[in-house]
């Protein structure tokens, strides 16, 4: 081939059409690319598998934001547009999905993700490819990327409150910490157990357990908690199992009897949706830590859940609180994008941060330096219709913690991309990058 | 157990009130209502000293009302402040008097709330209310309430009731229930505390251990040194209670493994086709019984306790015949080509589940549990719930009917005798390509009704069988191909084995060990347990 070339450029004819063609090329290279007509926004969540339990009612909130969204006029002139994909439970699969969202469909941000590891998966591909990530769920902190808003519950604003209120409230010494196994429940686990041994908790009043997803066989485990809930002292269940692993847990617990008056179960993971699908009757008085319970009665909540149900045609479709997240975080984006006057993920990151929008419990959450959210914290109680009762709620609203103070490694440290630029920062050595 | 204190503080102290200001029948019903005003302020506090305040009354509608409280009746007025039970057919009833309250419209009412506080608060106000109820089983079960809240203020109550009670399994409760009470109370007697620890040891189960280990600090150094012992002797009786435990999980465990594998172990062992579209069939027989059930929801509701029954044989009969169409139309053509089976079947599987999603959408169905298979009961101190032990016999009728399929048969003759000498069997006339396609539907079918079953324990989805498909092929491999009783001794030991792990080394490491061990049991024994002599197995 290069013989040829040069063979050709011998010759001054060929010389100059070559040059031409060379030139013509270049040219049309420097074009501006045609630009695009709509905006489009990824929706990555798990439509089966062993989360689709959970992920599928946030991909139908999604299409319903956007869907209002567009009747209000679509964003800085443009329609959005909702590209699904469905990574199937599988972690590898979220990377991959997410890397085609960016790349192939050129998104302008991402909702979504779970689970922790889901997350901790996509992580280099959104450092890399340099896409928005709004996750929507509780976690177990411990980080504060560039890329990512935490719109959901650090564990200052679910883990650490439900502890403090069984404690005080329903008096509890003896804690069963129970979850599924991989990187939220461990390392919540572990924030939770410096926090009980801060608080004077024995090790022996401290049982852990972890389980498989997917988990159905809950016998053994079930028979182990009503053992160490028979040593005299109250005893109460921390549940971090995700997924449809819970119905086989809660129906254990009410075959075996294990009543929310003896050894109540307070859940993270376990909302309105995930309750949709079980008998509530034995779960009276179980407990769930969120920011949000559908039962809260205000005329925004109200109105968000008619629209909902108008947009699914079904009035049973219940709503939870990784959907408020949702919510409050497209509006963020929404608002940052305004501002910003453009959908370029630099631009959106240094604007996003002090920008409000209303939550649906009447409040209002702010995006802070560390790209967490201001949340109200609820402690609600199962009822037998599926819903809860809201027995206990924070003043007023928590301000999310990335790094926790209750760890030794990370007690030290904050995140701050707005003026520091740092996610990990070590306010003792004065240093960026510490940290797990 | 400190709120107890002060509610019974707070009862002792509402009784002696009322004995004090010499309590008349007008004064009674006064106080009463001032009591059922409580319930109207919707606070959690409130409604808790409404409760005490009820069940020191005396008044006869107490029981009642608070009744009604626990079961979510009992509602009030906002506008009009008055309190009302709502019965079972729907009517309103005033609290005070029992009578129907004229022009109360259901959509005023408002539910009187309670939390988990006042669950514990209104278990132990019905325990002293109803220990005199006509029913001995009611009677029990306030003894029992007594037992575990252990107020003093209800000796009076419980000696009342000790005097008068007849049946033999009610006084005992309530002799014990008694014990709790002194052994909780301060200023009793020390002998008649450490006659209260003999009568706890002798209950012998977790509620006597709770109590024996949380007896108060003001309790004398002899009865500390009683209880201590008591809870020894109970821990070492429990030792051997705990592993019947371990031993039922594990039978329970193992009858799940058997009802998935033995329909594996014919195809498998039969035919020696690797068929990793298995965990499916089992799936596809756990939908089935969700169709079902939606149709008998949606037409018939009252045959809801059938619906397993008539689920069973149609899930027979549709996985059977999907059985019998995978032979005919794939594995026909793949004999004596295992790879390619595998790969087949495992496409296959891809394709049943990719359908299921398709038609029935991704998330989990709810199959309901007939009434009968929900709850549990106690045998000694084993807590045996109702729907593991229906799967136990349920698969045990299976392994049986299959066994008499296959000795008392023309089929299981002719499928017997396919499995040792193919090339003798066709000789002697038999149709072996027709048997092939019936023994892979008999074995699809077994797999169908399993789902039936495990739809009942685990999350229909259609990923149902991937949870299943490791398990039956761990079975068959490890009791030996092609031999029923294999099956059946594999699946129970490698149950009761993954269950006596489980509380060492939790469910992750207890699954890994199994695998470990079924792994180095294989390199001795390479044709699992009870290997099937003759020649010609592998096609």
């Amino acid at each position: 081939m290069l013989n040829r070339i040069q063979a050709v450029a011998q010759r001054p004819i060929a010389r100059r059409w070559l040059a031409a063609t060379a030139g013509l090329a270049m040219a049309l290279a420097a074009l501006p690319a045609k630009a695009q007509d709509t905006i489009k926004v990824g929706i990555l969540h798990s439509l089966s598998g062993t989360m689709a339990i959970s992920e599928t009612t946030l991909k139908d909130v999604m299409l319903m934001l956007i869907d209002e969204q567009n009747k209000k006029g679509g964003l800085l002139g443009k329609k959005l547009e909702a590209v699904v994909v469905d990574p199937a439970s599988n972690w590898p699969l979220f990377a991959e999905k997410a890397r085609e969202l960016i790349t192939k469909d050129k998104v302008a941000a991402v909702f979504g993700c779970w689970t922790s590891v889901s997350r901790k998966s996509v992580l280099p591909v959104f450092k890399e490819l340099n896409g928005l990530l709004f996750y929507p769920v509780q976690y177990e902190g411990e980080e504060s990327e560039r890329n990512v808003f935490y719109t959901g519950a650090a564990p200052n604003q679910q883990a650490i409150p439900a502890v403090d209120y069984l404690m005080k409230e329903e008096k509890v010494q003896r804690w069963v910490l129970a979850g599924t196994d991989y990187v939220y429940p461990r390392t919540t686990n572990k924030i939770l157990e410096a926090y009980l041994k801060q608080k004077g908790v024995k090790p022996e009043d401290i049982m852990i357990n972890y389980t498989p997803f997917g988990h159905a066989d809950w016998q053994t485990i079930v028979a182990d908690v009503k053992k160490f809930g028979s040593a005299g002292k109250k005893t109460a269940v921390v549940s971090t199992i995700n997924g449809d692993a819970n119905v086989p847990f809660y129906k254990e617990l009410g075959n075996q009897g294990v009543k929310a008056t003896d050894i109540p179960v307070v859940a993270f993971s376990v909302g309105e949706e995930e309750l949709a699908g079980i008998d509530t009757k034995p779960l009276l008085g179980h407990l769930a830590a969120w920011n949000y319970f559908e039962s809260i009665d205000t005329p925004v909540n109200k109105e968000f859940i008619d629209k909902w149900h108008a947009f699914t045609k079904n009035p049973k479709r219940v709503t939870n609180d990784p959907m408020e997240a949702h919510v409050i975080g497209f509006a963020m984006w929404v608002e940052a994008v305004k501002k910003a006057g453009s959908t370029d993920p630099d631009k959106v990151i240094d604007t996003i941060v002090g920008i409000k929008a209303p939550n649906l419990t009447g409040g209002t959450s702010e995006m802070l330096p560390n790209h967490h959210i201001t949340k109200p914290v609820y402690i609600g109680e199962v009822r037998a219709d599926g819903q809860f009762d809201v027995v206990w709620k924070t003043e007023g609203l928590v301000p999310g913690d990335a790094w926790s103070k209750y760890l030794e490694g990370s007690k030290d440290l904050i995140g701050d991309w707005k003026t520091l630029k740092c996610g990990n920062y070590n306010t003792v050595t004065k240093k960026c990058g510490g940290g797990v | 157990m400190h709120v107890l204190r002060e509610r019974v503080i707070a009862l002792v102290a509402a009784l002696g009130v009322l004995v004090a200001a010499g309590v008349g029948e007008g004064a009674r019903a006064e106080s009463f209502d001032d009591a059922l005003a409580g319930f109207a302020a919707d606070s959690y506090s409130d409604t808790e000293k409404a409760i005490e305040a009820i069940a020191a009354s005396g008044n006869l509608r107490a029981a009642v009302v608070i009744g009604a409280l626990q079961d979510g009746r009992l509602f009030f007025n906002p506008g009009t402040r008055k309190i009302s039970v709502k019965t079972e057919s729907g009517t309103f009833l005033d609290a005070a008097t029992g009578e129907a309250v004229a022009g109360e419209n259901a959509s005023d009412l408002k539910l009187v709330r309670i939390n988990n506080r006042l669950r514990r608060a209104i278990e132990a106000a019905l325990g002293s209310l109803t220990l005199l109820a006509p029913d001995p089983a009611k009677r029990f079960e306030a003894a029992q309430a007594v037992f575990r809240s252990r107020e003093a203020a209800a000796l009076p109550a419980l000696d009342a009731a000790l005097a008068k009670e007849t049946d033999a399994g009610v006084r005992r409760a309530l002799t014990e229930a008694r014990a709790a009470v002194i052994l909780n109370m301060s200023g009793a007697k020390e002998a008649d505390q450490i006659e209260a620890v003999a009568v706890i040891r002798a209950r012998a189960d977790q509620d006597a251990l709770g109590l024996l280990s949380a007896l108060p600090a003001a309790a004398s150094p002899a009865v500390a040194r009683a209880a201590k012992d008591a809870v020894a002797a109970i821990r070492n009786g429990l030792v051997l209670w705990d592993a019947a435990q371990n031993a039922w999980y594990g039978l329970s465990l193992g009858s799940v493994l058997l009802l998935a594998a033995i329909g594996l172990a014919i195809t498998f062992g039969v035919m020696g086709v690797i068929n990793m579209a298995h965990g499916e069939m089992v799936m596809l027989g756990a939908y089935t019984t969700f169709v079902v059930q939606e149709l008998i929801r949606g037409n018939d509701p009252a045959l809801f306790g059938y619906s397993l029954a008539i689920a069973l044989p149609l899930a027979f009969l549709v996985t059977g015949a999907i059985g019998v169409v995978i032979e005919r139309t794939i594995i026909r053509f793949l004999y004596g080509r295992p790879l390619e089976t595998l790969l087949a079947t495992w496409g296959l599987s891809l394709i049943l589940q990719q359908a299921v999603r398709t038609t029935f959408g991704p998330t989990n169905r709810e199959v309901g549990a007939p009434s009968w298979m929900s709850g549990a009961f106690e045998v000694g101190h084993i807590t045996v719930t109702y729907n593991r032990l229906w799967i136990i016999c349920f698969s045990l009728v299976v392994f049986v009917a299959l066994l008499g399929l296959l000795r008392f048969t023309r089929l299981g003759l002719e499928m017997r005798a396919v499995t040792q000498n193919r090339a003798m069997a066709a000789a002697m006339g038999i149709r072996t390509s027709r048997i092939d396609a019936l023994t892979f539907g008999l074995g699809s079918g077994i797999a169908g009704i399993a789902g039936v079953a495990l739809s009942q324990i685990d999350n229909v989805s259609p990923n149902l069988g991937q949870g299943y498909i490791i398990d039956s092929f761990m079975v068959v491999v490890f009791g030996g191909v092609g031999n029923l009783w294999g099956t059946l001794v594999g699946a129970l030991s490698l149950g009761i084995a993954n269950k006596f792990l489980e509380p060492y080394a939790g469910a992750v490491l207890g699954k890994i060990t199994i695998l470990v061990l079924i792994i180095l049991f294989i390199q001795k024994r390479p044709r699992g347990l009870f290997a099937l002599r003759g020649r010609a197995v592998e096609a």
